[in-house]
């Protein structure tokens, strides 16, 4: 009986371990230590300031594509389109699930598009609020 | 009884047709370029745009473009090394020069020493869109002459004929 207990609690563990680590928890996780590595007063990624980021006009990128709404829309559960008229699936996770679970891709196009609309990379902080604002979508 | 020999007659129909674009592909006319048949090409250079099949452009021009993604008409497509290693291989292999068939009549016009980086900007590209209405580049879905799908439904599958 003992055992038995044993047993389904162990599993229970494993189940609530595999539910935590996702790939994508994994990737935001990755930007959690880079951001407090580079800022020991780092306190946590925030949906809002990744909104702002997302939202905002920059000066600084090209000037055909001042925002990340330039081409991933205004609606994050929407279909974008890139500058060359191809559509891109919604950045929401709710509206697409199988999004930011591959580390490389995610960096990436952070690298690229973030050159292109900031004209400089994204510190490890914007990365993360801007995923977890798009979590949160 | 009536619905059986209805799609057996849809499934006959279709049968032919399928033969007949096969036949056309086989025969490497201008109207059919072979899609991208490389899941890495097909998906680093099917983002931005639609992953161009390799025959639209001589190898050389391939060799150049990817030699200089870092600023790729000025946005930055650049890969890790070993991707962009095998990209250009398929790209080469399967370029208009070396492909099987006859591809060569797309690069009419082009020099031997030129290793032009724009589709659209090939004599023959150019002159296959000679009759367009410029009012049709400007349609707001086009965006981009380079946006082949928005006039051509089949460009992803192969097929540029006139629509
Ligand atoms: C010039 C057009 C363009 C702009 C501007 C743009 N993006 Fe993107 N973005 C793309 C394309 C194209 C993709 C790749 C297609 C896809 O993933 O569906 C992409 C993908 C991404 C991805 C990877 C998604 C994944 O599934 O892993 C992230 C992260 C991202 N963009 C963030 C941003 C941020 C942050 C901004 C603003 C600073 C931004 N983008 C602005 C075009 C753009
Ligand atoms: C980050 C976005 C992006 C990626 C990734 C990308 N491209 Fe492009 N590509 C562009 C843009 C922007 C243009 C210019 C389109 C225009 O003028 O409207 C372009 C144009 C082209 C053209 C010329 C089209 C014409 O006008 O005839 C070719 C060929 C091309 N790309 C091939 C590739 C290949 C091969 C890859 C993969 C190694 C690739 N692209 C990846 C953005 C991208
Ligand atoms: C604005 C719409 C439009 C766009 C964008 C466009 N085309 Fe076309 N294309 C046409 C039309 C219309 C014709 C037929 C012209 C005719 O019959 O005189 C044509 C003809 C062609 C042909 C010749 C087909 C034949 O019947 O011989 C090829 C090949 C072709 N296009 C390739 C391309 C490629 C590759 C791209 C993208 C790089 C592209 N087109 C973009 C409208 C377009």
């Amino acid at each position: 009986m003992l055992t038995l207990i044993r047993m389904a609690l162990l599993s229970a563990m494993a189940l609530a371990t595999t539910a935590q680590a996702t790939p994508r928890d994994e990737v935001l996780a990755g930007y959690a230590t880079q951001a407090r590595a580079d800022d020991a007063a780092f306190a946590g990624f925030s949906a809002a300031r990744g909104e702002a980021l997302h939202r905002e006009r920059h000066s600084g990128g090209k000037p055909d594509s001042p925002s990340c709404t330039s081409c991933h829309g205004d609606n994050t559960r929407a279909a974008g389109r890139t500058p060359v008229g191809k559509a891109i699936d919604p950045v929401a996770v709710s509206a697409a699930p199988t999004r930011y679970t591959d580390a490389a891709k995610v960096e990436k196009w952070f690298r690229r598009n973030c050159r292109e609309v900031l004209g400089r990379e994204c510190s490890a902080r914007e990365k993360g609020d801007w995923l977890t604002y798009m979590i949160t979508q | 009884m009536t619905t059986l020999i209805r799609s057996i007659a849809v499934g006959a129909a279709l049968f032919a047709a399928g033969a007949v674009m096969l036949g056309r592909a086989q025969a490497g006319s201008d109207e059919y370029f072979p899609p991208v048949s490389d899941p890495l090409t097909r998906q680093e250079c099917g983002s931005c745009h639609m992953a161009f099949p390799a025959g639209l452009l001589p190898a050389r021009s391939w060799q150049k473009m990817m030699g200089e993604l870092d600023n790729h008409f000025g946005e930055d497509a650049s890969v890790d090394a070993a991707t962009a290693k095998q990209i250009t291989t398929y790209l080469v292999a399967h370029a208009a020069d070396t492909a099987r068939g006859d591809m060569r009549r797309w690069l009419r016009g082009v020099s031997a020493s030129a290793a032009p980086q724009r589709i659209t900007e090939l004599p023959k590209w150019v002159r296959e869109h000679r009759e367009v209405s410029p009012g049709d580049w400007t349609r707001k879905e086009v965006a981009s002459k380079a946006n082949c799908v928005a006039c051509h439904v089949d460009a992803e599958r192969g097929y540029f004929e006139d629509d």
